[in-house]
């Protein structure tokens, strides 16, 4: 990593511009170690929304009149912005409502691609089309959103659902990936960063691996665009998403990237307004992504405070953020191996890690661990973080999770694995103090 | 004593450490009920006095946090100790107990769960000051209510 991690005083220039870090919680200063679930806004993305509400608020696409004008600017800009974040073009990306919603598009498109219907006047969607005998492939580390829409697309087309298996260690079990990507293999859909070990996943090895199949390849880029440089043309995916919430930008907005000509292939998801050009009663021609994708009345503000929160974190530079996680993770992992009782999902080598950890602390269930660290003003994230076969192959039902976002400091990490050394002893079990 | 010292008394530590009324019989008739966001889980069934008016018993079986655990622990203590009373529970006195459980736990600590009523369970009181934490409690109860409306035919 060449860039320098950023400064103390930077980070704490950084943590004056989250308003929400001022305030209290049960008498602590917050502490927020659930970035990986949301991430908190900076003032500049709060402004954004509310600015454009003030001053630029109109319906997009549908009207001739200046402030239409002034909105359809606002919106395509933001679109801009994204697309320099991603180094994509800008008619390759399409905005949703989460990543949640990009995935459905992509899995509901494919399956509109198998009952043999297009995309209208573009390019032809049969090639997209899955059947009996395809194999579609996941690992066992998703997060839901990343696994249910390919069980359904498999239940509709009659199409396999595969996946890479997870290690003892938390990985993925490569070998068994060069097994499973196959000949068969149409689609291949992978987290780049897990929500729960906070691993990152090797896509060197697994890209290649569809790319010799010609399988597409899905990027689930939720937990990687807030904490690593995205690109998914030097990634070499075919598709893919994340959502503007963890990415210090507003809820309600959500972005998929996919290479044009496979865009410009893919049937639409969802049917109605802004998305045709001629229309009959009897038929519809679609226009080409990413209009052909944003039916109905598009999310503005939330565009414009995504664009807002990618411009903030530029500002800030993503590889600075990357080198700064590094050091981060390596203190988090290393704080939490020094608790009697506590086991780290994934082990603690900090190599190839966010700065994130999902802890099971021996004897005490993870909602109530969680309740300790709320008491001291900690925010943490308890549960399966919808990855449920990942916690069942770890062998646990539920975990606490620590996740560090760009206004972290090491004081606050210790403060967490501190808060964390009292939980055994506060419900009588044995334990000692984090050396 | 701290908020968290309120939620976890010694009596939820004991019970959720040595739960009463842990085991099922094959075949009994259960209520199984899950908390989505953090996997707990209690199965429970009422056991009837052979005319079947009364409640003699509370079984369960579960897994989770320590206050779903020790609620259903303590419900299965209160319906032994009814019946050591001579007190067993009729449906609707059942019925309405756990009606004014749930109210006590949604009060957001306004309403205190009444100890002539409740004996130890009384100690859940301190839950209704954590919102996220009420749904734990009420596992066991709802999985009651969830019996009698069946054997009510609702
Ligand atoms: C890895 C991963 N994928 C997908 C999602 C779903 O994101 P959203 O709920 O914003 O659609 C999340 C967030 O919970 C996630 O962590």
């Amino acid at each position: 990593m060449t860039a320098a991690p950023l400064t103390s005083a930077e980070i704490e220039a950084i943590r004056a511009q989250f308003p929400i870090l001022r305030r209290e919680v049960n008498g602590h200063p917050l502490t927020y170690l659930d970035s990986a679930a949301t991430a908190q806004k900076p003032g500049v993305v709060i402004d954004a929304e509310s600015a454009f509400l003030r001053t630029a608020n109109a319906a997009v696409n549908r009207g001739a009149h200046t402030l239409a004008g002034e909105a359809t600017e606002a919106y395509e800009d933001a679109r801009g912005t994204v697309a320099r974040f991603l180094g994509v073009a800008e008619n390759e990306v399409v905005f949703t409502s989460h990543a949640t919603e990009a995935l459905n598009l992509i899995a509901s498109s494919l399956g509109t691609a198998s009952l043999g219907r297009g995309a209208g006047s573009h390019a032809d969607a049969a090639p997209l089309a899955l059947r009996e005998g395809d194999e579609i492939v996941v690992t066992e580390l998703e997060h839901h959103a990343n696994l249910i829409p390919w069980q359904e697309l498999a239940a509709r087309t009659g199409a396999t659902l595969r996946y890479v298996p997870v290690l003892d260690d938390g990985s993925l079990d490569l070998e068994a990936a060069a097994r499973i990507i196959g000949e068969r293999t149409r689609l291949l859909a992978v987290t780049h960063v897990s929500n729960v070990t906070g691993a990152i996943t090797p896509l060197d090895a697994l890209v290649p691996l569809a790319r010799a199949v010609g399988a597409l390849v899905v990027l689930d880029a939720c937990q990687s665009a807030p904490h690593l440089p995205l690109r998914p043309r030097e990634l070499d995916v075919d598709l893919a998403v994340f959502s503007g919430h963890k990415l210090y930008g507003p809820t309600g907005i959500g972005v998929l990237y996919g290479r044009a000509e496979l865009l410009d292939a893919m049937p639409p998801f969802l049917y109605g307004g802004s998305m045709i050009t001629t229309v009959t009663m009897e038929r519809a021609e679609y226009l080409p992504a990413p209009q052909r994708f944003e039916p109905g009345s598009p999310r503005l503000s939330q565009a414009v405070g995504l664009a807002a929160a990618i411009r903030f974190l530029e500002g800030v530079g993503l590889d600075r953020i990357a080198a700064t996680e590094h050091e981060l993770a390596a203190h988090l992992l290393g704080g939490l191996a020094s608790v009697p009782g506590v086991r780290v999902l994934g082990g603690v080598d900090p190599a190839g890690r966010v700065a994130l950890a999902s802890i099971v602390v021996d004897g005490v269930h993870a909602h109530d661990a969680g309740q300790v660290l709320d008491e001291v003003g900690i925010a943490a994230r308890v549960g399966h973080h919808c990855a449920q076969p990942l916690h069942r192959r770890l062998g646990a039902t539920a975990s606490l999770r620590l996740s560090a976002g760009v206004h972290t400091t090491v004081a606050e990490l210790d403060r967490a694995i501190e808060a964390v050394a009292s939980i055994r002893p506060f419900f009588g079990l044995d334990g000692g103090a984090a050396s | 004593m701290s908020g968290l010292e309120q939620l976890y008394q010694q009596i939820i530590l004991d019970h959720s450490k040595h739960p009463h009324g842990v085991g099922l019989e094959p075949g009994e008739v259960t209520s199984h009920q899950r908390n989505p966001v953090c996997g707990d889980e209690v199965t429970l069934a009422l056991r009837w006095d052979a005319a079947g008016e009364r409640v003699t018993e509370v079984a369960w079986e579960g897994s989770g946090c320590s206050i779903s655990q020790a609620s259903a622990s303590l419900l299965a203590t209160l319906a032994e100790e009814s019946a050591a009373e001579g007190e067993a529970w009729r449906p609707e006195e059942l019925r309405a107990l756990i009606d004014e459980f749930r109210e006590a736990l949604r009060s957001r600590g306004s309403i205190a769960l009444d100890e002539e009523r409740f004996g130890d369970a009384a100690a859940l009181s301190g839950v209704s000051r954590f919102v996220a934490r009420v749904k734990c409690a009420m596992l066991a109860w709802v999985a009651a209510e969830d019996l009698l409306s069946r054997r009510a035919g609702v």
